[in-house]
């Protein structure tokens, strides 16, 4: 005896490679798609969704990642790493779901298909023993055997069973069932499961959105250059938006007498480029729908006027840019004008930041604002003079004076004031600077969805199919007759299997009972050809 | 009334309230305390028109003086609830429009429908009655907390949420929530009775209030109904808060924090759905499957509510 394994010829009969390769990859589908791997692949989707809750997410707020990278400067760089700033688009969140679903395919098309078969096919003949089923019991009746099934089918086919009679070895014996909707409902909701994803995919692949700030009596219209901010899918290039413009004429905002926001209207133009274009009135929860595309107003503030008057008597007159709130419910709000080209040399550009008011009360020099309504206008302004980089290729915010500029000395400050309506500060060199009002801007919103309709859709089927497999059961009815011991007369044995509950005990007893009844009506009654005469 | 005079009736109404299902929770621990049984009687419980012979504590066994106080907590709990439901009708009139459009009006509105399902179901299972005092004594603490920090003067809504999707999809929301708020408490206790029972398997005095639940099985059966009627109910709620972010936000789904965990929640849900019918998860694993459910439900309408920010920051909170 050789305590050394003898070399494996190679020809041995053990599956050859590729075979070992198949059925390796058949034991992992088969694992794949087993229930207990679907509970734990739905566990890790909820677990994978709970940092994108936590943590601040580039697609809700740039601005709070920036705040978060601030407050934690080395370990934000470390959890962007693991896209835990952008959760619902990162490629382990995507895994995890992609899994779910080939799972669930998986799963469900091999369930459906039997599930057809089982639909043409005749109900599955009676088990031999029928008094060993969970519910069952016995019934006698006069009747003979093939009158006492009819009573049965005939009672069965009311409840909308369908019945089979078939001669069996233990003697006359009939099949029932119902609720073959119960496992359509199924199918229906998982594969709508699968076509909400593909709307999901399809809406984000090709939709777009876009966010602008405009002023009553201007408009814009839907293409990338004009938005302030917008975000597109990756199949969708600028030459795919709807050709329409939009212009603000009116915007209101209307509130209860405790100052709780009752509603926001804007009163807008659209139509394609050039062209007159249809006037609509637009809100909260009122969008304009259009063929594939929505507008929405989405906030709104006010954009305080100013006229700048230089000590030569050259004037801009009634300039103004959008301030944007800080605070929605006084609508205090904060902005910059910048104004360039008032002269032509370079080092004597002038800006102002402010903090707007709609409604301004002064106390100790400090304006702050007590009314989101604009009673009493009031602006605090602040003026600097200098080097604004306008032309200097980086980009700038339109909203905000740039804090470096002013450290570092391109920009000093030359005054400050607070202005009501009409007032006018005078600066060292003597330009003038004067409040003259304000008009409102609406915060509108573009989107375009392709697949929203499709999710609709599939998200109605999904309630469908869910109502019908929880609501509805599948059940199916034995009964057996046998010649009654003695003088004649049936004993009918019966039984019922209702799938995937134990619940079925008090209705298979109803059922019974309905079966006894129907069956000593009949026996009592005269048969139909012998009808009952009155006296 | 005038308005006011509504509200701060709605305001009264939410302290009787509290203290009847303070006195129920007495009642239902005295019940427990004196309803010491005779004998263990084998019985068909109907649970929600299921039947299943359990053994369960039957009213019939008990002495009489545990079944009196069982009837009184049972009236001061249908009581409360009176005072409870009177609670909402009086803010909505005070307020013209539907009593949930802050958080302490939706909570309160959620514990009612709690509350509410209990009693159904402890009026169709007289088994049931005796998960009483571990229903109304956590319904008592949520009150209280209600009331301590969630309250807010009854004022009418902000824009958004004036449109009919509030009555459909907060509605929806309230029942779905109570709901699973009762299934995982049934959930909670199943799991308490199963432990308890294998005490008593070997061969451990375990006594106690435990022993006077109804059988595991029936809790389990509580909990599973209860989450399918649910579950339903809380998947409309979803997809009706998305047609209404639709036109409310400008996109139906957008990872809000809220619309997060609501999605969380519904998966969760789904997992334990599938735990029931999946061997090897059936029992004890699927019972925690709820309650860790029932805890996000808890997390969604506490801690998004008031901590995190997003566009469902309505809550009224300061
Ligand atoms: C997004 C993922 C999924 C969700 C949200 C989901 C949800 C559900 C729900 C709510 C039920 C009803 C349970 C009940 O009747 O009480 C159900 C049943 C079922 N699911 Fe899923 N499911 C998902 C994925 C899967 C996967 C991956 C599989 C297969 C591996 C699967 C197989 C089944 C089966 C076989 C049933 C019927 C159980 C029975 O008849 O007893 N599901 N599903």
């Amino acid at each position: 005896m050789s305590t050394v394994a003898p070399p494996r010829p190679p020809a041995a009969p053990s599956p050859s490679a590729p075979r070992r390769g198949a059925g390796l990859l058949l034991r992992w589908w088969r694992r794949l798609t087993a229930m207990r791997t679907a509970i734990v692949l739905l566990f890790l989707l909820a677990l994978a969704a709970v940092p994108g809750s936590l943590l601040p997410q580039r697609s809700l707020s740039q601005n709070n990642v920036n705040g978060y990278f601030a407050d934690h400067p080395t370990l934000a760089p470390i959890l962007d790493r693991l896209y835990l700033f952008d959760v619902f688009s990162s490629p382990w969140f995507a895994a995890v779901y992609l899994l779910l679903f080939v799972s669930l395919i998986g799963c469900v098309l091999p369930r459906g298909l039997e599930h057809f078969r089982a639909m043409r096919a005749a109900p599955p003949a009676a088990p031999r023993n029928l008094l060993r089923l969970p519910d069952a019991g016995e019934l006698r009746s006069p009747l003979p055997a093939a009158q006492a099934l009819d009573v049965v089918e005939e009672e069965l086919r009311v409840r909308r069973f369908r019945v089979v009679r078939r001669d069996g070895a233990r003697g006359p014996e009939l099949s029932a069932e119902k609720g073959y909707l119960k496992e359509t409902g199924n199918l229906l909701f998982h594969l709508s499961l699968v076509a909400l994803l593909l709307g999901l995919a399809g809406g984000k692949l090709w939709g777009y959105e876009g966010s602008i700030l405009v002023t009553e009596g201007q408009g814009f219209c839907n293409s990338f250059q004009q938005y302030d901010t917008y975000s597109s899918g990756p199949l969708i290039d600028s030459g795919d938006l709807s050709p329409l413009c939009i212009d603000l004429e009116d915007f209101r905002a209307e509130y209860e007498e405790n100052l709780t926001a009752a509603s926001f209207t804007a009163d807008i133009r659209y139509g394609g480029p050039g062209e007159e274009g249809r006037s609509t009135t637009i809100g909260v929860n009122e969008p304009l729908r259009l063929d594939g595309d929505r507008v929405y107003v989405t906030g709104h503030g006010f954009s305080p006027t100013f006229t700048v008057t230089r000590p030569d008597g050259t004037a801009l007159e009634d300039v103004s840019v959008p301030f944007l709130p800080s605070d929605q419910s006084t609508m205090a709000s904060q902005g910059a004008l910048k104004v360039p080209d008032l002269q032509a040399d370079g080092e004597d550009q002038l800006a102002i930041e402010g903090f707007f008011a709609p409604t301004g009360l002064v106390q100790g020099g400090i304006l702050t604002s007590v009314d989101p309504r604009p009673l009493a206008p009031q602006v605090a302004i602040v003026a600097y003079q200098g080097y604004l980089g306008l032309d200097s290729g980086i980009p700038q915010s339109v909203y905000s004076l740039d804090a470096s500029q002013i450290d570092r000395g391109s920009l000093t400050e030359v005054g400050s004031a607070n202005l009501a309506v009409g007032e006018a500060t005078t600066l060292p060199d003597g330009t003038t600077i004067a409040f003259t009002g304000y008009r409102e801007f609406a915060a509108l919103q573009y989107s375009h969805d392709p697949g929203q309709t499709w999710v609709l859709v599939a998200s109605i089927a999904l309630l469908t199919g869910l109502l019908g497999m929880l609501l509805l059961r599948r059940e199916r009815v034995f009964a057996r007759a046998a010649a009654a011991p003695g003088d004649g007369g049936t004993v009918l044995t019966l039984a019922s299997l209702t799938r995937g509950s134990g619940e079925n005990a008090p209705r298979f007893a109803a059922l019974t009972d309905d079966l006894g009844a129907a069956l000593g009506a009949r026996t009592r009654a005269p048969e139909p050809e012998d009808p009952p005469r009155d006296s | 009334m005038t308005p006011d005079q509504l509200a701060s009736l709605s305001d009264n109404l939410f302290s009787i309230s509290v203290a009847l299902y303070s006195l129920a929770v007495v009642a239902f621990s005295a019940q427990l305390a004196f309803g010491r049984r005779t004998a263990r009687t084998r019985e068909l419980v109907a649970a929600g028109g299921a039947t299943v012979a359990e053994e369960v504590p039957a009213p019939a066994a008990e002495d009489t003086r545990g079944r009196r106080w069982g009837v009184i907590a049972l009236g001061l709990t249908a009581l409360g609830a009176l005072a409870h439901g009177a609670v909402l009708v009086t803010r909505g009139l005070a307020t013209d429009r539907l009593p949930w459009g802050n958080m302490y009006e939706f909570s309160t509105a959620t514990v009612f429908v709690a509350v509410v399902a209990y009693l159904v179901f402890a009026l169709r299972t007289p088994g049931l009655r005796h998960i009483g005092l571990f229903v109304l004594a956590p319904v008592v603490v949520a009150m209280v907390l209600i009331g301590l920090f969630l309250y807010a003067e009854a004022g009418p809504l902000v824009a958004a949420l004036r449109s009919y999707w509030l009555a459909i999809h907060v509605s929806t929301a309230i029942i779905g929530f109570g709901i699973f708020f009762v299934s995982g408490i049934a959930s909670v206790l199943y799991l308490a009775k199963v432990r308890h029972d294998e005490r008593v398997a070997a061969g451990e005095d375990a006594g106690g209030l435990l022993s006077r639940l109804p059988g595991a099985a029936v809790l389990d059966r509580v909990a599973h109904r209860t989450a399918v009627f649910g579950f339903p109910i809380w998947t409309f709620t979803v997809i009706a808060g998305a047609i209404w972010a639709e036109a409310a936000w400008g996109r139906f789904w957008g990872w809000d924090p809220k619309e997060t965990w609501a999605f969380i929640a519904w998966v969760v849900y789904a997992a334990y759905l599938h735990a029931r019918t999946t061997a090897g998860w059936r029992g004890r694993p699927a019972a925690w499957v709820n309650v860790v459910g029932l805890l996000v439900m808890i997390f969604n309408l506490t801690f998004v509510n008031m901590v995190s920010t997003g566009l469902h920051s309505y809550a009224g909170v300061d």
